[in-house]
């Protein structure tokens, strides 16, 4: 892997843990350094209320990974079981799910998120639940088609001969042959979360103050860029800095698995 | 075909069916959600009575279907104005601003990846390529105050914001084109390399053409072939980055619209914002699929799946 990632994500995960062990507070405001410039005490600078940004950034990310593990596993888990299950089964209730799928793909990007994050009260359940309602469809498109070759496959055939019972050939033979484009696409996917999770917060539907995270931090910054430009260029490049990251460790286990392009790629 | 047309409609019916849903998600009464805790009652109840709200769900959806295929999505819970009045009027500055920015990412990218190609494993083509990889990975609302910090605040050559003139279209335009140049200076320059190989060259080569030419008439009408599949499945991304790109450049589109109803709790406008953006969305899509079958005459035929 490149040496680049694994100081990104190094510096982050360190970072992160330090801030508990050595109980940085980011929330302690400083009303005689508002907006102050990088400097010993603050090596990002300080934000609108004096706060530490590189403190708040550590606090960000711990709530932005937390968000996006609880959403991977939701969505990862309910995309799996529909998939599988539809491409397995096929017939009519496939044709359904795939209807389903569609319906869901015709909402661009983060529109669906954005619409529920909008009806519901923010806070952080809420936005798991909105960043889940779209999340699962990738998930479900990916091993709807991969069950749909598999389960043509002579070994499934010979398993199915030998008198397996269905749920032995999708635990057995269907999720096994998924596990690792799955791994992949899952990576790719964490990367557009962050983004998707950022922008939400950016659009003010995301965690409330005084919780950290980088879209809202990103959204106070865009008011000071006049006077404060390193607020909004640091916020800027950690999130860029994640995403490269996770993109490029996506990148790295596409190659390492030797996966083929049509299963990831759509 | 029919049976194409049909699956549309059906999709279209059930985006609406979603959107409409979306009003009944919300936890407790909406009615005392839109107006808050203070209101009166007698002003509760009429807001009730105007959106159809003391109905039962399956005759409100019914009504505001029919309602919505005259046109009326209804009014604004905020300034008493048409819904539909300030969707045109917005619908018409996020046509603008995507407009500009397909443009300014179909000539940059294609002008990019065709002197990338030319020149492939030059330093120019190394520099074009690390820009590029730069552009697909920033997202919008970092890109956005970064051309503002720029472009604006240091040299001072477009408006932060508004959009008052031309020259205030310039940065928000960027903003929403960059990303896509960056993919379409990549996939122009990898299929332009794939098909330097290609028999077609070859001949057109052989019967004298100058080099260019070889490029432009030749090789680049299959290149336009894929773009075309690529635009049609970056639309999406586009629009969704309007809704960032607007908020940042207070540009009054759709999706600022959206934005600003979300805040003001005025459901009617969020409903219909995202019925908009998600039927365009479809309508994008079904112009692809027909551009698509203009610039490729085998897949009139249909002998290419």
């Amino acid at each position: 892997m490149h040496k680049a990632s694994i100081t990104i994500a190094l510096f982050w995960i360190i970072g992160t843990a330090l801030m508990f062990i050595m109980n940085w507070d980011a929330n302690d405001m400083q009303f005689n350094a508002i907006l102050a410039s990088p400097n010993i005490e603050a090596i990002f600078g300080r934000d609108d209320y004096g706060r530490s940004i590189i403190y708040r950034l550590f606090a960000g990310f711990k709530n932005s990974i937390e968000i996006i593990l609880v959403v991977s596993l939701i969505s990862c888990t309910t995309g799996v079981v529909i998939g599988t299950v539809s491409g397995y089964v096929g017939g009519k209730f496939d044709a359904i799910v795939s209807f389903i799928i569609n319906l869901f793909m015709s909402f661009p990007g983060i529109l669906l998120a954005i619409a529920f994050a909008a009806m519901l009260n923010p806070g952080k359940l809420n936005l798991i639940l909105a960043l889940s309602i779209g999340g699962w469809v990738s998930y479900a498109r990916l091993s709807r088609g991969q069950a749909l070759m598999v389960r043509n496959f002579e070994y499934v055939k010979a398993s199915k001969s030998m008198g397996a019972s269905h749920w032995w050939i999708v635990a057995r033979h269907l999720i096994p042959s998924l596990s690792t484009p799955l791994l992949v696409e899952a990576t790719y996917a964490v990367a557009g979360l962050i983004i998707a999770e950022a922008s939400l917060s950016f659009l003010g539907l995301g965690l409330q103050a005084p919780e950290a995270s980088w879209g809202a931090m990103m959204r106070d910054s865009v008011r000071y860029l006049l006077v404060s430009p390193h607020y909004a260029i640091f916020v800027g490049m950690s999130i860029m800095s994640i995403v490269y990251c996770i993109n490029h460790t996506g990148d790295y286990l596409h190659k390492y698995f030797n996966i083929k392009e049509s299963l990831t790629k759509h | 075909m029919l049976k194409r047309i049909f699956l549309i409609l059906l999709q279209v019916l059930a985006i609406y069916i979603v959107t409409f849903m979306l009003l009944h998600l919300i936890p407790g009464d909406p009615i005392q959600v839109m107006l808050g805790e203070s209101a009166s009652l007698a002003d509760q109840n009429k807001l009730r009575m105007q959106l159809g709200l003391d109905k039962s769900i399956y005759l409100q959806l019914t009504s505001s279907l029919v309602k919505v295929f005259q046109g009326d999505f209804g009014v604004s819970i905020l300034n008493h104005k048409p819904v539909l009045e300030q969707l045109i009027t917005a619908g018409r500055n996020t046509y603008i601003l995507a407009g500009a920015s397909l443009l300014i990412a179909l000539s940059f990218g294609l002008m990019g990846g065709i002197i990338s190609a030319k020149f492939h494993n030059s330093a120019v083509d190394k520099i074009i390529m690390s820009i590029s990889i730069f552009f697909i990975s920033i997202p919008h609302f970092f890109l956005g105050p970064l051309l503002i910090l720029f472009f604006s605040i240091w040299l001072g050559w477009f408006p932060v914001n508004g959009m008052g003139s031309f020259s205030s279209l310039v940065l928000p335009a960027f903003t929403l084109a960059l990303g896509l140049i960056a993919i379409i200076v990549k996939l122009t320059r990898n299929c332009m390399l794939e098909l330097i190989d290609s028999d077609i060259v070859r001949t057109a080569r052989a019967k004298g053409l100058s080099e260019w030419a070889v490029l432009i008439n030749h090789v680049f009408r299959l290149v336009l072939i894929p773009i075309i599949s690529v635009l049609g499945m970056q639309f999406g991304s586009l629009l969704s980055g309007a809704v960032i790109t607007e908020t940042i450049f207070s540009w009054n589109g759709i999706g600022m619209l959206l934005v600003d109803s979300i805040q003001t709790r005025d459901y009617p406008i969020t409903q219909a914002c995202i019925f908009v953006i998600a039927l365009s969305y479809v309508l994008v899509n079904i112009l692809t699929d027909f551009i698509y079958k203009v610039a490729d005459p085998r897949m009139r035929t249909g002998k290419i799946a």
